[in-house]
């Protein structure tokens, strides 16, 4: 996983609530076998129409929206467990989330997969939206050394909380596997002393 | 003083990460075709073999065909997907229910059936509904493709501990309401996000009194509203149901176990993080109107205005009454509908059945209205035809499926066409979740099968 650093950017606004996975990427591109390539359809059916042309009003067919950092409404991720939610995002490009709430499921596979959800209040968030309808050049800048977020035009600062061992297998691109193989004997010695064994 | 989840929990603790998440022992793993094969290359890519091979069983469920399963299947990339879960099965020494193996069906269905799913256990499955094997007094939930990985690879996986909520169902049950109802009522009150971080546990007299199909149907929901999931404390309705099944412990083994089980339940005084209580006498046959499943409301409501929706969410909600070309403040009661599926790890297993079958005996289905009945599994499959409710469905014009997910998530050729509205007893309404522009109202089996014979929504 590629290490985290501070992220200055614009951003994609998506003042929409409750975008579930089956949004993020619709399940008949679940197919494949591999990781890659989700990116061309995150967001597919708001994003094309039947014949596959791209709707001129969505968001991430307007050039003037570009980024590495998502800002959706709140309760981004319900539903589903499919991490292809993630690959898409990170496939697109996008290395931030900003909402002002998660769904569970989706905030783990989005750590997993090296995507910063970043939990604002509902005003920063809205001051977010407000920002980029005035001017799509609006930048944020997301420190997680701090655990910071800045809106660079209003120069307003929030800070977020995240897990501090999820924080360090950012920075460090880090994953779980390896931590869970190097604990092996732990596992071992569990399944000894374990109070009923299924 | 614990609660019952803090009992489950603490005896699966293999060691806590300091200032982090713990490390959790998994008991059981089920895979599916859509969400482990990029585990399994995971594996491939760092040399490693499955840690607990005989703990994972697999089953293909989600993107297979509802018809002509003895076939080939005709879509490339899904045939290719289920060949995938063959490979890795063959290759990994894993247990396979591969398409007409007689133990294949959804995976939350198998799992309870051959008494694979049991109190006390961590279940986990890449798939949200993993919360349905609750019912049994588990602790289980979904996870994502890395979070299959890990569990392959050591048997073990990295959780937050949750909070913990307590939601009471006090009273007794209106008539022609079920646990679908009760569900759908719940996520109307506490809202998609509402247990956002908790995980639940079902009491009160009402939920005493379900079945274990019945809780089934409640815990499986339980992602709906948030939660990491949702279980009920076994008791005599568990040990019945799981007794004699094929994969239940036997003779010394069962009772070893039952004094085990005997011990999991909520301690007297034990705290909850938040307790929430209803009166299911307030609760009313349910459907959905919206594109989430906390947009329900009884059968003869109407749905909200525009004002009495906060400020923050009014964008969304037109946008979802639009989707689904209804109006604020709109009676649905009487509108004609075009689909109607009877089927998923909802409401695919044999009490469903026997409740649609019960209802369209001797009546006959609308002429306008397609129905798909899919079964959750071959098993319940067989059961039904046992029963001779296969005859009675073919009598009032309905026909059986093969088992599958079908409908549910429409990744196989079973989409409900654009724009047309579809009483379905799945747990998705989302946007296209059905298909492509498919408008889902989400119902139990018996408005479901009312919806099928009357041709539109109805009280049943
Ligand atoms: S029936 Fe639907 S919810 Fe259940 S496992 Fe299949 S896709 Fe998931």
């Amino acid at each position: 996983m590629e290490k985290f650093q501070t992220i200055i950017s614009t951003y994609v606004p998506l003042p929409i609530e409750n975008v579930d996975t089956d949004q993020i990427i619709p399940a008949r591109f679940l197919k494949a076998t591999t990781c890659d390539g989700f990116g061309d359809n995150l967001f597919a059916d708001w994003r094309y129409d039947k014949e596959g042309h791209p709707k001129p009003d969505f968001v991430l067919n307007n050039p003037a929206f570009k980024g590495q950092v998502l800002v959706a409404g709140k309760n981004f991720g319900s539903g589903s467990s499919r991490e292809h939610a993630a690959w898409a995002i990170a496939g697109y490009g996008f290395r931030v989330v900003v909402s002002s709430f998660f769904a569970d499921i989706f905030r783990n596979n989005a750590l997993n997969n090296g995507i910063l959800p970043v939990v604002v209040s509902e005003s920063f968030l809205s001051g977010l939206f407000d920002a980029s309808k005035a001017d799509p050049q609006a930048t944020v800048t997301i420190n997680l050394e701090e655990q910071t977020i800045t809106s660079n035009v209003t120069g307003s600062s929030e800070r977020f909380e995240i897990n501090p061992y999820k924080k360090k297998c950012l920075l460090k691109g880090l994953d779980d596997i390896d931590f869970l193989l190097s604990n092996r004997n732990k596992i071992e010695t569990y399944e000894q002393r374990r109070p009923f064994a299924y | 003083m614990k609660t019952l989840f803090d009992k489950i929990w603490d005896a699966h603790v293999v060691t806590s990460v300091e200032d982090g998440p713990t490390q959790l022992y998994i008991d059981r793993h089920l895979c599916h075709e859509v969400t482990s094969p990029q585990a399994f290359a995971g594996l491939r890519a760092r040399g490693l073999r499955v840690f607990r091979p005989e703990q994972t069983t697999l089953t293909a469920d989600h993107n297979i065909p509802t018809m002509g399963q003895d076939q080939p299947i005709r879509d490339q990339i899904s045939r290719f997907q289920v060949d995938t879960l063959a490979r890795n099965a063959r290759d990994f020494h894993l247990t396979y229910y591969g398409l007409n193996n007689p133990k294949n069906g959804i995976v939350h269905v198998i799992g309870p059936e051959n008494g694979y799913t049991q109190p006390g256990m961590t279940i986990v499955c890449g798939d949200s509904h993993t919360s349905t094997h609750g019912a049994f007094g588990a602790i289980a939930f979904g996870i994502g493709t890395s979070e299959v990985e890990m569990v392959l690879a050591s048997q073990c996986i990295l959780q937050t501990r949750p909070k913990t909520m307590r939601i009471n169902f006090e009273g007794k049950l209106n008539e022609h309401v079920g646990a679908k109802d009760m569900a759908l009522f719940m996520i109307a009150r506490l809202t998609t996000g509402g247990a956002t971080g908790y995980f639940v546990e079902y009491a009160g007299e009402a939920v005493r009194n379900l079945t274990m199909e019945e809780r089934m149907t409640l815990c499986n929901l339980s992602i709906e509203m948030g939660a990491r999931g949702g279980l009920v404390a076994p008791d005599e309705t568990t040990f019945n149901y799981i007794r004699g099944r094929e994969f239940a412990p036997k003779g010394e083994r069962w009772k070893e176990a039952m004094a085990y089980w005997q011990t999991l339940h909520t301690d007297e005084g034990a705290l909850f993080d938040k307790e929430v209580t209803f009166d299911v006498s307030q609760i009313k046959p349910m459907i959905t109107y919206g594109t989430n499943p906390g947009m329900g409301m009884p059968i003869d409501g109407t749905i909200p205005q525009l004002d009495d929706i906060d400020e923050a969410g009014k964008i969304s909600f037109e946008r979802s009454l639009r989707y689904m070309g209804f109006e604020p403040g709109e009676k649905l009661e009487g509108k004609l509908i075009d689909y109607v599926f009877l089927g998923s790890c909802t409401n695919g297993r044999i009490e469903d059945f026997r409740v649609f079958a019960g209802y369209v005996k001797g009546k006959k289905k609308a002429d306008h209205v397609t129905a798909w009945l899919v079964p959750g599994s071959w098993q319940v499959r067989k059961q039904i035809e046992a029963e001779g409710l296969d005859r009675i469905l073919e009598e009032a014009g309905f026909a059986l499926r093969q088992p599958g997910c079908s409908a549910c998530l429409a990744m196989n050729d079973d989409k409900i066409p654009a724009g047309m509205y579809a009483v379905s007893t799945s747990n998705r309404n989302f946007e296209g979740r059905q298909g492509p522009g498919a408008r889902t109202i989400l119902a139990s089996p018996l408005v479901a099968a009312a919806a099928a014979v009357n041709g539109k929504i109805t009280q049943p």
